[in-house]
């Protein structure tokens, strides 16, 4: 169990608000399964990111591609003091630009399509990108340059994350619908061979598409041509539901869940928006029961820890397990994801000694990272925090999806139970399921 | 164009360097900056971030905070963790948007200081130059604070400028105090690996300062300045634990050290002399402290003439007349051109010619020589101390090229 330490743990059922923890300085844990706006990018086929930013700044994700080794798709444009009191940004920002794109030109390596990460500096000093795009576009009509930014600063707009979740959709072009296929948008994982969605859709002559599919620029503007547009991330929900929208497309909202009603009630939905036929949902819960049964016959009574890393519905996760009589003694997160007020209230009076832990207040940088037993950890940053080498390392919902995403959690946690990990190897690796160099 | 890079990675920035030079000092240091970038220091620039805990925190401004200037959040939220945690100092380091908006951050220390009881100072940053600066800053900054006149102590040295973003591994203060020793000094402080604050604190006892990096020079330059203390600038490369005089160079450096200890004059025994037709040219991209010893090791064991490449931010006084400075991936590949010879880290191969050999150096198989600033956790498994290479086995192991 985890020792209380102060304002940086509290138990569910002292929670008053789903603002569990007070602002305040920050650590970063050394977990980076995560992926973040470079591995994101990189999903769309031969394109190339730039950036442009300080030297502090661009470290992170430029080393994000060396990881990847993926450095030929990544340049940079590095902003320097002279570039903010000279009043030159915007100058740099184009002529760098340009100056990255003629040496690939040179070099025969135009890309079909640029991400372009302007940043915080550049909305702070009002440059005016739209003016910068203008010019490259016109400079370099054969490319499409997609709008991305860098902004960790902007806690009212658009996050990074979900920006760009939005704006590397924008090259598909209008066309008519393929009422055979359905596209899945905003994701960093493709549902999994077994998934309920596929299944379902494959049940109705209907087959998924995803950007995961695409081997060309070409073949991932044909994800236009889908007849409906599916998403079941949080983050993807704003770029699907845009993009449907630009494109005439009807779109769907199917979070990832571990909750056995919302999963009938979404798998309904899809069934009668597609005219799928609907599946037997009386045998498929009784399926995921008997399957969380053996792990539980597995796991025993041991504390088992869950994190928000691994997916975005911890709570959620939490309560299915205390149901089926796991000990579920901790959860680590930072918020609250909107989606799980309901699951906090219940966890509230079921389980009110559940202690939720903040992963980034300073006390927990050098509170003890051991447990007197061993633990089954849910996620690389509950395996960092207990010091436990028994984890399922997932991230952002693995592509988990439906009753048979319900199943494959149970059997992860079975394997992790049985197996121990190298904690210290395996969770600062970055990218979860990215080519990593290290 | 020299600001770009096309697809060789950005060397460390100053914040980050600022980081690693108090990693190990027991000390808090704060970055004023959003959640984001910046946070990735620990990710990619710091080797000890997983098995040591050190106090390095992020702001987490917000937009809202950094135009209306709320920096009574800033004191409050610095002034909370450190009356928790209790370090012997606290470091403000600036980023780009409060150093747009000109955030006073000598009046923020001197509001966390009265508040808190510990010491606050400010380490020059703004996220817009690299390491050099930062980690040069820090030292210096450290030094002002906390080193206080001493009676000088014979045959006594501080090693300036040791952290794993130059030295490539935790721990490489140790073959360098067998250095020391095998020189004949006691070490006072070694900043800032294996010693504390208190060490640190101490510095003017000693009678000549060993500058292993360009991030010791801005220190070493203050204790000149403040105790007349002389510096010389060297790495002593070929320096193995159990020999530590081992190489000529080795011994050159430490007699620079004697020299010094003697005569009170600074000494650039790293630095390359005038050029010469003889022997084959190799360029050594990187630091110059680094890159320069090496020079001088392989030169001392082969028929070669270093060149010292540096894309870096330092003063000219540790570049000798034969060596280049290189702004950018651009300015560095027209420095290659030539070359016939190169040591680098890995991540410079697309810029180096076809015509150009880049040598193996580092690591059990003989890789390229990996550069923490540059390469971060890619480089770690070639990772070696440099302080213990043998350039001898680099003249063997590439002698057919050389």
């Amino acid at each position: 169990m985890l020792k209380r330490l102060g304002p940086s743990v509290v138990s569910a059922g002292e929670t008053t608000s789903a603002a569990l923890f007070p602002a305040g300085l920050e650590f970063n844990a050394p977990v980076h399964g995560t992926w973040n706006i470079v591995h994101i990018g990189m999903l769309v086929p031969e394109a190339h990111q730039i950036y442009v930013c300080a030297l502090n700044c661009m470290r992170g994700v430029v080393l994000t591609a060396a990881e990847m080794g993926a450095q030929d798709r990544f340049s940079c444009v590095v902003l320097k003091e002279e570039d903010i009191t000279r009043g030159t940004v915007e100058q740099i920002t184009l002529d760098g630009i340009r100056d990255v794109l003629y040496k690939l030109e040179a070099a025969g390596k135009l890309p079909p399509c640029v991400l372009v990460f302007p940043v915080c500096t550049h909305l702070f000093l009002g440059v005016p990108l739209a003016h910068v795009y203008r010019k490259l576009e016109e400079e370099f009509p054969q490319v499409d340059f997609v709008r991305a930014l860098m902004d960790p600063i902007s806690k009212r707009r658009l996050i990074p994350d979900k920006r760009l979740r939005k704006v590397m959709y924008d090259p598909l072009p209008a066309c008519e619908p393929d009422e055979r296929l359905v596209a899945l948008l905003g994701s960093e994982f493709a549902p999994e061979a077994d998934s309920d969605l596929r299944t379902l859709l494959a049940a109705g002559g209907k087959r998924l598409v995803s950007i995961h599919d695409c081997a060309t620029y070409e073949e991932f503007k044909g994800l236009s041509r889908a007849a409906i547009f599916v998403s079941i991330f949080p983050n993807g929900e704003f770029g699907a539901r845009k993009t449907a929208e630009r494109l005439g497309r009807e779109h769907l909202y199917l979070p990832s869940t571990f909750s056995f009603d919302e999963i009938e009630q979404q798998e309904l939905r899809l069934c009668q928006a597609l005219d799928l036929p609907v599946p037997d949902f009386a045998a498929e819960r009784a399926a995921c029961v008997a399957e969380l049964a053996k792990t539980r016959a597995v796991v025993g009574d041991a504390p088992v820890a869950v994190d928000a890393v691994v997916h975005p519905r911890p709570f959620g996760l939490a309560r299915l397990l205390i149901e089926q009589g796991f000990n579920v003694s901790e959860v680590y997160l930072d918020g609250v994801n909107g989606e799980e007020e309901a699951e906090l209230d219940w966890l509230r009076v079921n389980a009110p000694e559940l202690q939720l832990s903040s992963t980034i207040l300073p006390d927990l940088r050098v509170a003890p990272r051991t447990r007197g037993e061993k633990t089954l950890a849910i996620g690389p940053k509950a395996a960092w925090f207990t010091g436990s080498g028994y984890f399922v390392n997932m991230v952002f919902g693995g592509g988990l999806w439906g009753f048979a995403g319900v199943r494959t959690m149970a059997r992860l946690m079975r394997e992790a139970w049985a197996e121990e990990k190298d904690t210290r190897d395996l969770v600062p690796r970055k990218g979860l399921g990215c080519v990593s160099c290290i | 164009m020299r600001r770009t890079n096309r697809i060789v990675p950005t060397y460390t920035g100053d914040v980050s360097g600022a980081c690693s030079a108090l990693f190990e000092l027991g000390g808090m240091v704060v970055i004023h900056d959003p959640s984001g970038c910046n946070s990735t220091y620990n990710t990619h620039d710091e080797t000890r971030w997983y098995d040591q805990d050190s106090l390095i925190f992020i702001t987490g401004l917000t937009e809202r905070d950094a135009i209306l200037g709320n920096d009574d959040k800033l004191v409050r939220d610095v002034v909370e963790a450190a009356r928790e945690l209790g370090p012997r100092f606290i470091a403000l380091c600036n980023s780009p948007i409060p150093f747009i908006s000109g955030t006073d951050f000598a009046a923020i220390c001197r509001l966390v200081e009265r508040e808190a009881g510990v010491p606050c100072f400010y380490v020059r940053t703004n996220g817009m130059h690299d390491y050099v600066v930062g980690a040069g800053n820090a030292f210096e900054a450290l030094a002002r604070r906390f080193v206080d006149e001493r009676e000088v102590r014979p045959a006594t040295l501080n090693i300036l400028g040791a952290t794993p973003l130059d030295l490539g591994v935790a721990g490489s203060d140790v073959p360098l105090r067998a250095f020391a020793q095998a020189a004949g000094f006691e070490v006072v402080s070694c900043w800032a690996m294996g010693s504390t604050l208190d060490d640190l604190a101490r510095a003017a006892e000693a009678q000549v300062n060993l500058v292993v990096s360009a991030t010791g020079l801005a220190v070493a330059r203050y204790l000149r300045e403040r105790f007349g203390t002389p510096y010389v600038v060297g790495m002593p490369v070929g320096a193995p634990v159990d020999e530590p005089l081992r190489s000529a160079w080795a011994q050159e450096l430490a007699h620079a050290l004697q020299q010094a200890a003697r005569t009170g004059e600074c000494a650039w025994p790293c630095r390359s002399g005038v050029a010469s037709d003889g022997g084959a040219r190799i360029s050594l991209v990187g630091e110059p402290v680094l890159m320069g010893s090496l020079a001088r090791a392989l030169e001392g064991c082969a028929d070669v003439r270093g060149q010292v490449v540096c894309p870096l931010e330092v003063p000219d006084e540790l570049l000798g007349p034969s060596d280049v400075r290189a702004e950018g991936e651009e300015g560095v590949e027209e420095a290659l051109r030539d070359a016939p010879f190169v040591v680098a880290d890995a991540l410079y191969a697309p810029v180096i010619g076809a015509g150009s050999k880049l040598l193996r150096v580092g690591g059990p198989e003989g890789a390229p020589l990996p550069h923490q600033a540059l390469s971060g956790r890619n480089g770690w498994k070639t990772a070696c101390d440099i302080v213990q290479l043998d350039p001898q086995a680099i003249g063997a192991q590439n002698c057919p090229a050389m």
